[in-house]
Order: C-alpha cells, then structure tokens, then sequence
C-alpha cells in the first residue's frame, strides 16, 4: 500500500517549548497507526498539526503527496475524534453526525440516509432523536466516532479515544475500533500515552519523547526489538544489564555481565567490538525460575553451553497475580557478601498448584535461552 | 409531630431563620409600601384610607410622565441591543485573541464597571459639550441618541463580563470539532459558540436593560430639557410632593421589570434544558 501521510522534518515550538522536535514519518494507507509516548512528548501537538489545528514552527506535512502543512481545519481530507468527544450539546445524536454532511452541502436526504447508516454501524440504531447530556460516555463516544467517519475522510485521527471510560469498557471498544477500522478501510492515526491500547490495537507504533521519535515498528517489533533503554523499558517492562563483548562469532556472542559476574551466550552476534558499552534486555517472562538446593549443579540453558545463562539467587518478593506471579528476585551478584543486581521474572501459573512452587526468601537459580535476550547499544 | 432539627438543618434552627425573616423585610417591605400606597384614596401616603385607581389614571393622564417612560423603554431597548452586539464581541476577542495590549483591553473594559457613576456622568457632561455635541432639535427617537451613547459605554462591560464568564466554561474542542467537520471560522462561532452563550446573552440583555432603565446620574447630566427619562422626571416630581401618582407609575415599572425578568429566566431554562435545534 501506498504512502498516505508524510510528515517532513517537522517542528513546533510553543514559545520556548520544543513540543515536536524535527519529526519525520510516513503512514501508509490502510494502516491503524499509533503515536505512543509519556504525557507532554508532543503526540498531540503532533496530530493537531495533521487535523490543522496548530501551525508547525517548520517542516511540511503531505497528504497523498499534497502539501496541506498550512491549510485551514475544514479544508483537510482528515477528521478527529477528540480527546472530550465534543459531541455538540444542544444537538440531537443525529444532527450531530449530520453536521459535516451539512457543511459539505449534501442533501437533507442523502445526509439523514448516511447518518443513519453511521449510527447503526456504531451500534447506535434508535438513538438518533436523544440529546448528548441522555448517553453513557461509552456511547458519546461511539457518537463522536460516527460524527467523523460519516464523512469518509481519508484519514481519521483519534486522541487518546478510550482514556476516559473504564477498563471494561475501553476493552470492549477496543475490539469495536478495531472491527470498525477493517470494515470501513480508512487509515486511523491514534494518539495514546497507554502501551497496552498501542500494542492491541495498532498495526504500527511510532514511540516519541521529549518532541523526538524514537522509533517506528510494528507492535512486536518494538517489544521484541526496542531500538533503545528508553523504548525498551517504556513497552512493557524488563531487565536491562550493562556489558561488553567478549567473543564475537558469526552465529554467536559471548557477553560479560559484570553486574551479575557471569556471561550470557546469545545466538547471533553482535556486530560490535569489546571496547562498546552494551545493554543486554531480557524481559520478565524470558527469564526461566527453578529450584536451588545448597548443592545444586547449575542447569545449562538450551542453546547455550554449560556455564552461560544461568545464575544463583534469593525470592525477594512474589506477586500473585492470578494468570501468572511475578517474582522480584535479588541475584547473589559477582562478590560474595555484596548485594548483587536485582531481577524481575514473571512465571505463568499453567496448573492451580504452580504458585505453590516457590516461597519467600527460597534460593533459586534464573536462567534464559540464547535466544532470549536482546542487546542494546543506547 | 415535630421532629428535633437535624445537625445541618440549619434553615429549621431559629437564629437563621430570624436573619432571613429580617432580610425580606428590609428587601420587601418598602417595595410593599410602595405598591399598597399606589391604591391608597388620599393625598397623603401616611395613612390607608380605602381603594382608589385614580393615581393609576391620573399618571396616565400626565402627558410628561408617559413621554418619559416612553422615552426610557427605547433608551433601554436600544442600550440592551448595542451592549448586548459590542458586549459580546469584546468578550469573544479577548477570550479568542491574543495580541500586544490585550490585558491594557481588558482592564480599559472594566473602568466603567468600577468608575464612580459621578465621574461617568461629569465625563459623558463635557464629552457631549465639547468633544461630540449631539444636535438639539432632533426628531423623536434620534434626540435620545446622546443618552443612548452614554448607556450604552457604561452598560457593555456589564455584558462583556457576564458573557466571557460564560465562555470561560466552553470546551475549545467543540468549536474545533466543527472546523475540523468542514465549517469556516465564523460558520464555526455561529454554530457551536453562540448556542453555549444562549443563557449569558439573556443574563446580559437582562442586565443592560435594567442598568440603563433605572440609571438616575449618568443621564441626569446627558438629558436635555426634550429628553427626560422616567427616573430623572420622578426626580423633579418628588422635589414638589411626593403624590401617588409617583407610586402608581413605579409600581407599573416594577411590574414590567418583573415581566422581563420573568421570561429571561423562562428562556435561560430552556436554553439550559437543551432542546434539539
Ligand atoms: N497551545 C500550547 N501552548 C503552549 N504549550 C503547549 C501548547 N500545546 C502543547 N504545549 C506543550 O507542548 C508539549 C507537548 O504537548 P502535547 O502534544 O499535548 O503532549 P502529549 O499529547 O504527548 O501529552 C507540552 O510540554 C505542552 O505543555
Ligand atoms: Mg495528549
């Protein structure tokens, strides 16, 4: 598919504030595209310049390869579903979704046949007549989302669309957008400061902080395959130890963990040489938990060597969380005597006796696989 | 049976009760005395003699005092019309706009809320001597225009407040949201932040019709001798003796400002039950 969205270079200032520093991006048709980040790292701004709603400070912003950085709000093939709905108060539900077919000069006929038709694609049927201030807020927003995509726009832009409802309900129109999305084929661009709604929901992701992008994939690739520390700990959450490489091979890399005095096995090499700083990053649900006697041999990890992957450690904390238990875990570190890094491994509970396995202050060993951990270099 | 008044049930518990019985009467009881005495078959407005309509006819008789209600009502009516137009576009701009001198604006809008009324009248005095003399001889209305100029200057920031209090609550997505769904700028105001104002424009219309109905000192120093004003005659009238005739015409005015007041609170309703436009 092609290219729909181009943003150039893009910049906008707030007086002294950098709110989105030289941003280049491309969305391609069809896509559902979310801008994932911490609050005030310029999503919005960022969408805002695309509805025409802010100016940017400089750079150009294309659509279908048209130049639109400067155009007013109403002259852009792009409508929003905004933060609050805004669906208007003093009209009904269907003049609401109306509204833009009026502005457009669609005929009184035409215009009532299609928001008819938006209203029961958003499973809205028979709440045309009802004023705003007689609906949920899960339903206002079903409103707002019928308000925009009753003018078949190119491009529809959602900020933040479920923050303000409940977690039950936000589950459900998760799905809904979703579903809404493969049947109309328009490119939906999200704004969202929650990883989970990215993750689900978009089929891209690009991550911002501080007004700079700091990396655009898919929902896997960023978990999988974080680019940096930053997005790495920003998507879900993990371990992150700092290291050099010792043996660099084609199909493998030795790299020493001083924090934990061991070295890990990985199954690919690196493409660095010793003297770099690394970050090796393995995620919680990566890492394996087993038993430890006072005796006990180190078990060897699959696809690695005896000796590599594997280290000694004591149960700090357990949290049960019913599918699975996360356990805090203080690892006995490369000097005797001293407190050694601490790790995060989440276990899934796959019988009802699994979380009996393990108990306080009970000496474990953690390992991973070769294929387990992902090396950083910033 | 009588229950024991509950911890907050405050307004059960006499004190509060006394402080509120007291403040009716002192609100109440002279606008009481004024009606009543409107009725009252005598001369003199100390005793009740027995039930009379004569003052309601003889004010309605006295061709000065009907011209100048007359005259009041279109004062008031023009004022309410001006202030409520330049009213509420000061407050759009300064809410909307941000430019060089805005908060310099802003607090020039608010003098006249603050100035003395003495000093309003003095100024708008050698204002239409000196800078602006308004031609004597006009036809009726045109000869109200001076007295209408000055209400209307001290009258506006009344509504300007009132109406940007009102936009202070206005989502700003909404006006965005019909932008981004195809309305202009204007289209845009006409459409979503107008029908928010709905209940401030009443509030203000309501406000600039009874400040320039009853005003005494601004007018007393812009009125001509061909151009009194209903409270400026009552003036002159009460300085001979106090006849009730006075009262008859003031218990009509208090009436028609009770009307008004009646259907903008009507209006203000309905506007706040939001019914389908
Ligand atoms: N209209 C504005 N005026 C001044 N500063 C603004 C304005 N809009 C946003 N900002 C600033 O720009 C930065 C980015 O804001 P925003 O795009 O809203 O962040 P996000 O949506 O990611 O939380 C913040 O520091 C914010 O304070
Ligand atoms: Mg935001």
């Amino acid at each position: 598919m092609g290219t729909i969205i181009e943003f150039r270079n893009i910049t906008k200032r707030f007086g002294p504030v950098v709110a989105v520093d030289d941003v280049s991006l491309t969305i391609n048709e069809g896509e559902f595209f979310a801008l994932l980040g911490p609050s005030g790292c310029g999503k919005t701004t960022l969408l805002r310049m695309l509805a025409g709603f802010e100016l940017p400070t400089r750079g150009q912003i294309f659509i279908d390869g048209k130049d639109i950085s400067r155009a007013p709000p109403n002259r852009r093939p792009v409508n929003m579903v905004f933060q609050s709905y805004a669906v208007f108060p003093h009209l009904s539900v269907l003049k609401n979704i109306e509204y833009g077919l009026r502005m457009d000069g669609v005929p009184a006929a035409e215009r009532r046949a299609r928001a008819e038709a938006a209203l029961s694609l958003v499973q809205l049927e028979g709440y045309g007549e009802r004023m705003p201030d007689q609906l949920s807020g899960g339903q206002r927003q079903r409103v707002a989302l019928a308000r925009a995509v009753v003018k078949r726009p190119r491009v529809l832009l959602l900020d933040e669309p479920l923050s303000a409802l409940d977690a039950k309900l936000r589950e459900e129109l998760r799905f809904e957008m979703s579903a809404l999305q493969d049947k109309l084929g328009i490119t939906f661009v999200m704004v969202t400061h929650d990883q989970d709604e990215a993750l689900v929901l978009a089929t891209r992701c690009a991550v911002m902080n501080k007004g700079s992008l700091m990396q655009v994939a898919t929902p896997a690739d960023l978990y999988e395959f974080p680019a940096s520390r930053l997005v790495a700990d920003f998507i879900g959450s993990v371990n992150l130890f700092a290291g050099n490489v010792r043996s660099e091979e084609a199909n493998h890399a030795i790299i020493d963990l001083p924090e934990l005095g061991i070295s890990a096995w990985l199954d690919h090499g690196t493409g660095t040489s010793e003297t770099v700083q690394l970050w090796l990053a393995l995620r919680p649900e990566k890492v394996e938990l087993m038993k430890r006697g006072t005796t006990d041999r180190p078990p060897v990890m699959e696809g690695t060597p005896p000796g590599y992957n594997v280290a000694a450690g004591t149960i700090l904390d357990i949290a049960y969380l019913g599918s699975e238990s996360v356990y805090d875990i203080r690892l006995d570190g490369p000097e005797t005597g001293k407190e050694g890094k601490r790790i995060r491994v989440i276990r899934p509970n796959l019988t009802r006796w699994d979380q009996e396995d393990f108990t306080w202050d009970e000496p474990v060993w953690i390992g991973w696989h070769a294929e387990a951990a992902h090396i950083l270099q910033q | 049976m009588r229950e024991e008044p509950g911890l907050l049930d405050y307004a059960r518990r006499w004190p509060l009760r006394l402080m509120v019985g007291t403040t009716f009467v002192f609100l109440y009881a002279p606008l009481f005395v004024l009606i009543a005495f409107s009725f009252n078959d005598s001369r003199r407005t100390a005793r009740w003699v027995g039930f009379t309509l004569d003052w309601y006819k003889a004010a309605f008789a006295d061709r000065e005092l009907i011209a100048a209600l007359g005259n009041s009502l279109t004062i008031a009516a023009a004022t309410t019309l001006l202030s409520l137009i330049l009213g509420t576009l000061a407050a759009i701009a300064l809410w909307r706009f941000r430019f060089t001198g805005r908060a310099a604006v802003d607090g020039a809008f608010s003098l006249p809320i603050v100035a003395p009324e003495i000093c309003m009248g003095v100024a708008m005095l050698i204002f239409f001597a000196r800078v602006l003399p308004w031609p004597v001889g006009l036809p009726w209305p045109l000869n109200l225009g001076a007295i209408i100029i000055a209400h209307v200057a001290f009258a506006f920031p009344f509504v300007a407040v009132v109406i940007r209090a009102r936009l202070a609550s206005f989502n700003r997505e909404m006006e965005e949201a019909a932008r981004d769904l195809g309305a202009g700028p204007w289209r845009a105001l006409a459409d979503v932040v107008l029908p928010h104002l709905g209940p401030a424009l009443v509030a203000g219309a309501l406000l600039a019709f009874t400040l320039s109905l009853d005003d005494f000192v601004i007018t007393f120093f812009t009125a001509g001798p061909d151009t009194v004003t209903f409270p400026v005659k009552v003036y002159s009238m009460v300085r001979f003796s106090v006849t009730p005739k006075v009262n008859a015409i003031s218990t009509l005015l208090l009436v028609i400002t009770v009307i008004l007041t009646f259907i903008a609170l009507r209006l203000q309703a309905r506007a706040t039950a939001e019914k389908p436009a």
